[in-house]
């Protein structure tokens, strides 16, 4: 029939356009990775993440830049992390469909549109210049902390609200505190899913630039960090100086894909735990 | 029979008291409550206290005078015009506007006067040895002259002058937001003008949703609808893995591979433009639109799907006649939110867009974003100076317009979940 | 004296009246049956009385739910204090994605009881309450996760004796299980009911005539009738009754 074929023909030139565009797209994202990576992978050896840099950052590795990341991932969780869950259970678990459950609700999901760099803006104004911690990891966490705070919060939620109310009740049911239901039930079972959370917002954070801009990240430092009022090196800030503004623009275009591949593994790695905890964890509390 | 065996045993133990939490626990208790409140309370705070400092930083900008330092315009009482703009001051130092005509007064000629034209007019004896008769001498030279213009130090400034002070408008938020020229380190008279850095963003955004916001919707339909698991579970992690990468790689790649391409294939003197911009936001913007709209799709029912399969529809018909226009809010919603990264997106644009402060004409020209302005002047600017704040103002403006992003996508997935 | 009574309660959601002045008296050591069509108010009915209807924003609740005489509404009542005196049971078998052990141990631990051989002696009789004991006890530290659903609903039941409650809520206890593990369950309820005082929420007919003594049939949150479960099935005093057990509706 006349319409059948032209219902088939019409099919397959929608479904193979979407099929094309869609391998441009796994084909672009692949090629990028793949061109930083072959470019990049043979300049990451050992010397190369435990070194300082050198000459004008053309030589030697990136030693302190990978260490202030880690400074800056630890602070920033250490404060986004124990105020993000908690206020993710004070939120779903305690707060009724009230006027402050909405006005949390509408700030936080507020606080997860603001462009990072407003968060850069705003570390600077009150953790740098107003309460005068000047340029230092401690400002630098706690405005990274910011950013992910959301982010925490919402994953808990979501994690929260993902366990059927009915393990509540039990639990209420059998003389179970408010607190003690949280502690000993849900809590437990929504562990999973807000650690993984917690992983690729670690992602996040340990790639952002513009926050750290004005509140922590260091041109050039080759020496470790001896307190939080130091300032750091950081990863994606040091790319993006090498790559812009070095002196030597040229010379060290090396450090700067052997830099970048450091970045992309840390989120890959990252990324493939947190699939794993998901994977073993979500087989754990499978219910029937 | 065991049961019974059972009952006979409960009896003994019916001494199970209810046991009361002691006093500490229940302290205790309270603590961790309050400590669960605290942190929400804080969270709240938090957003309150970046709208009260952007605010309070950015609209301090309209107290400013764009005036650099203590400096004072000076003009002869002889001279009608009592009042000048910012920009009427650029324009005159620039000697663009070269007849106070121009500007609403006499037809005279403007004659500019600063600090270093003195030698020009007087002898260093006629100003005294230690420049104690300068405002004075300044005060009639100027007085003298209808046409013209001085600028200096008020310090300078004769106590008892019988010139007039040109009285000089603060920034003003329509100048501001209007203005066509940024700028920050102007002299005499700052310029700033956020429109060129408003159009800038938008513009790169916007083109960047053009291109992937077809693109990716077409992927979305494809990891939903037609691929098939195996593909779907290759597909899915790899675009959870993009959303991830961090921006300035992106621009990292955007500098190293687009930009020369484009500067190659335009045969443009530089390749650094709004194009290489778009093109960078909109890969970066595919995982958020592919997930988003990935998750709209797979919200049709499936059984409003199977009744059109049922009446004969082939699966394509399927798709755009029912699953898309069901999720058409979703879908929405992403490429909203994808226009939302791409406003908010600052070290890959930074990185890629050649940051000129110009009105766009064309997007292989080079041109700046409101982030990229920020991340770029902010480490030149002295605190609380009027160009530190007027980046707070830029700042402002970013926080309002992502604000209002927010509020729309959230409005649209309301209306999702009623419908 | 009745162990529960219910004297003209009325309770609001919001603006919706779910439950219009319910009286009810139910006797020690009895099985009373609730049944209705959906929506009719019986599950509401059932979680009075241990107060699962606190949990839900905008419930007002008027009239007395009295439990030996007490009003469990008044001031003086701790919330948690009357729960374990109330066991419930849930439609879906609910275990915690803990050990057996420590499912059935749950309640005593929440409620402060640390004392180890204690414990121990009361998950025990508890599972052989529950009729669970002979399928389990080699496998107490296992995951309740890995029982099956039967057997995770008498997990829940024995769950649910551990605190020693007098009154045993049920909400439709078998309704998501296989019919040999319902008639496991329905034999267990018959046993359990010389020790406990036990209130069924049931969709099934055949069910409530099996296993109560007495039978309430709401509708529209009112309580239409309610009697012996012989009385009820046999001779219904009012036609709505007669109709919604013949079939005619719901």
């Amino acid at each position: 029939m006349q319409t059948d074929f032209k219902k088939r023909i019409s099919q397959s030139i929608a479904f193979w356009t979407f099929r094309i565009l869609s391998l441009i797209v796994m084909g672009v994202l692949f090629s990028i990775l793949g061109f930083i990576f072959v470019k990049g992978i043979g300049v990451v050896n050992w010397d190369f993440i435990t070194q300082m840099p050198e000459d004008g950052m053309t030589k030697g590795g990136i030693y302190p830049a990978i260490i202030g990341t880690l400074c800056l991932i630890s602070g920033s969780m250490l404060f986004a992390f124990p105020i993000g869950v908690m206020s993710g259970i004070y939120i779903y678990e305690y707060t009724k469909d009230s006027w402050y459950r909405k006005f949390v609700q509408l700030m936080t999901s507020n606080l997860a549109g603001v462009p990072s760099i407003v968060f850069g803006l705003f570390g600077m104004a009150l953790f740098v210049n107003k309460l005068g911690f000047g340029d230092s990891i401690l400002a630098g966490s706690l405005t990274l902390g910011l950013l992910a705070l959301p982010v925490v919060i919402r994953t808990t939620e979501e994690a929260l609200k993902a366990i059927d109310k009915s393990y509540r009740e039990a639990s209420y049911a059998l003389g179970g505190t408010k607190l003690q239901t949280i502690r000993r039930v849900t809590l437990p079972m929504a562990l999973p899913n807000i650690i993984t959370g917690l992983i690729l917002s670690i992602g996040r954070v340990s790639g952002e630039t513009a926050p750290i801009l004005f509140t922590v990240a260091a041109y050039f430092l080759p020496k470790l960090p001896t307190s939080i009022f130091d300032q750091v090196m950081a990863l994606p800030y040091h790319l993006y100086v090498i790559s812009t503004s070095g002196t030597n623009i040229n010379e060290s275009r090396g450090m700067a894909y052997g830099t970048a591949v450091v970045l992309i593994l840390i989120v890959l790695i990252l990324n493939i735990i947190a699939n794993l905890i998901r994977r073993f964890l979500s087989k754990k509390y499978k219910t029937n | 029979m065991q049961i019974k065996a059972a009952f006979d045993d409960a009896a003994f133990i019916n001494l199970i008291k209810p046991l009361h939490l002691s006093v500490i626990k229940k302290i205790i208790n309270k603590t961790i409550e309050g400590l669960l409140m605290l942190s929400s309370t804080i969270t709240t705070l938090t957003v309150l206290l970046i709208v009260l400092f952007l605010f309070k930083e950015g609209l301090s900008v309209f107290k400013e005078s764009p005036l650099e330092g203590e400096n004072v315009i000076v003009l002869s009482n002889q001279n009608k015009i009592t009042h000048l703009s910012s920009i009427d001051i650029k324009k005159i130092f620039d000697q663009e506007t070269t007849n106070w005509k121009l500007i609403g007064g006499a037809n005279d000629s403007i004659l500019l006067f600063t600090i270093n034209d003195l030698s020009n007019y007087f002898s260093e004896e006629e100003l005294g040895p230690n420049f104690e008769f300068l405002p004075q001498k300044m005060d009639s030279l100027i007085e003298a002259n209808p046409g013209m213009i001085a600028i200096f130090s008020k310090k300078y400034l004769d106590k008892n002058h019988k010139s007039k002070i040109a009285s000089i408008d603060n920034i003003s938020p329509k100048s501001f937001l209007l203005g066509k020229e940024w700028f920050p380190t102007a002299s005499p008279a700052v310029q700033l003008g956020v429109l060129p850095l408003i159009l800038g963003t938008l513009y790169v955004s916007i083109v960047a949703i053009l291109i992937a916001l077809p693109i990716g919707l077409a992927t979305a339909i494809y990891i939903a609808e037609v691929a098939n698991p195996r593909i779907r579970a290759i597909y899915k992690p790899v675009i959870e893995l993009l959303a991830g990468i961090p921006s300035v790689v992106y621009g990292f790649f955007g500098l190293i591979v687009i930009v020369p391409l484009i500067q190659k294939i335009f045969d443009l003197p530089v390749g650094e433009t709004g194009l290489a911009g778009a093109i960078i936001l909109a890969i970066m913007a595919l995982p958020t639109i592919i997930t988003v709209t990935e998750d709209a799709l797979r919200n049709t029912p499936r059984s409003m799907k199977e009744a059109s399969l049922a009446l004969g529809a082939t699966q394509w018909q399927t798709i755009y006649k029912v699953v898309i226009p069901y999720s058409a809010s979703g879908i929405s919603a992403a490429a909203i939110l994808g226009i939302g990264r791409a406003i908010g997106e600052t070290m890959a644009v930074l990185m890629v867009t050649g940051n000129a402060a110009v009105m766009p004409h064309s997007l292989l020209e080079p041109l700046r974003t409101i982030p990229a302005t920020i991340a770029a002047e902010l480490g030149e600017a002295p605190a609380n100076g009027i160009h530190y704040k007027a980046l707070f103002g830029l700042g402002c403006i970013l926080f309002i317009i992502t604000m209002f992003i927010n509020i729309w996508v959230e409005a649209i997935s309301k209306k999702r979940i009623k419908h | 004296m009745y162990k529960i009574e219910s004297k003209n309660v009325n309770l609001h959601y919001g603006t919706f009246h779910a439950l219009k002045g319910i009286n009810m008296s139910i006797e020690k050591n009895t099985v009373t049956a609730l049944i209705g069509p959906s929506g009719c108010g019986k599950s509401t009915f059932l979680r009075l009385f241990n107060r699962m209807n606190d949990l839900i924003d905008g419930v007002k609740i008027e009239g007395e739910c009295l439990i030996d005489g007490k009003d469990i509404y008044s001031k003086s009542i701790k919330i948690d204090e009357l729960r374990k005196r109330v066991g419930m049971v849930f439609q879906k078998p609910n275990p915690f994605p803990k050990t057996i052990f420590e499912n059935v141990a749950y309640g005593l631990r929440v409620n402060g009881i640390t004392h180890k051989n204690f414990i121990e002696e009361r998950v025990e009789i508890c599972l052989k309450q529950a009729a669970l004991w002979d399928e389990v006890k080699d496998k107490l530290k296992k995951s309740a996760m890995a029982l099956s659903g039967g057997q995770q609903q008498r997990l829940c039941i024995a769950r649910a004796l551990a605190i020693e409650p007098s009154v045993l809520l049920m909400d439709e206890p078998a309704s998501a299980l296989d019919p040999i593990s319902t008639a496991k369950i329905e034999e267990l309820i018959y046993q359990l009911k010389e020790l406990y005082t036990i209130i069924i929420v049931t969709h099934n007919m055949q069910q409530a005539g099996r296993v109560s003594d007495s039978t309430a049939f709401f509708y529209l949150g009112e309580l239409v009738e309610f009697d012996s479960t012989k009385k009820i099935f046999t001779n219904p005093s009012e036609v709505r009754t007669q109709n919604y057990i013949t079939g005619r509706f719901g």
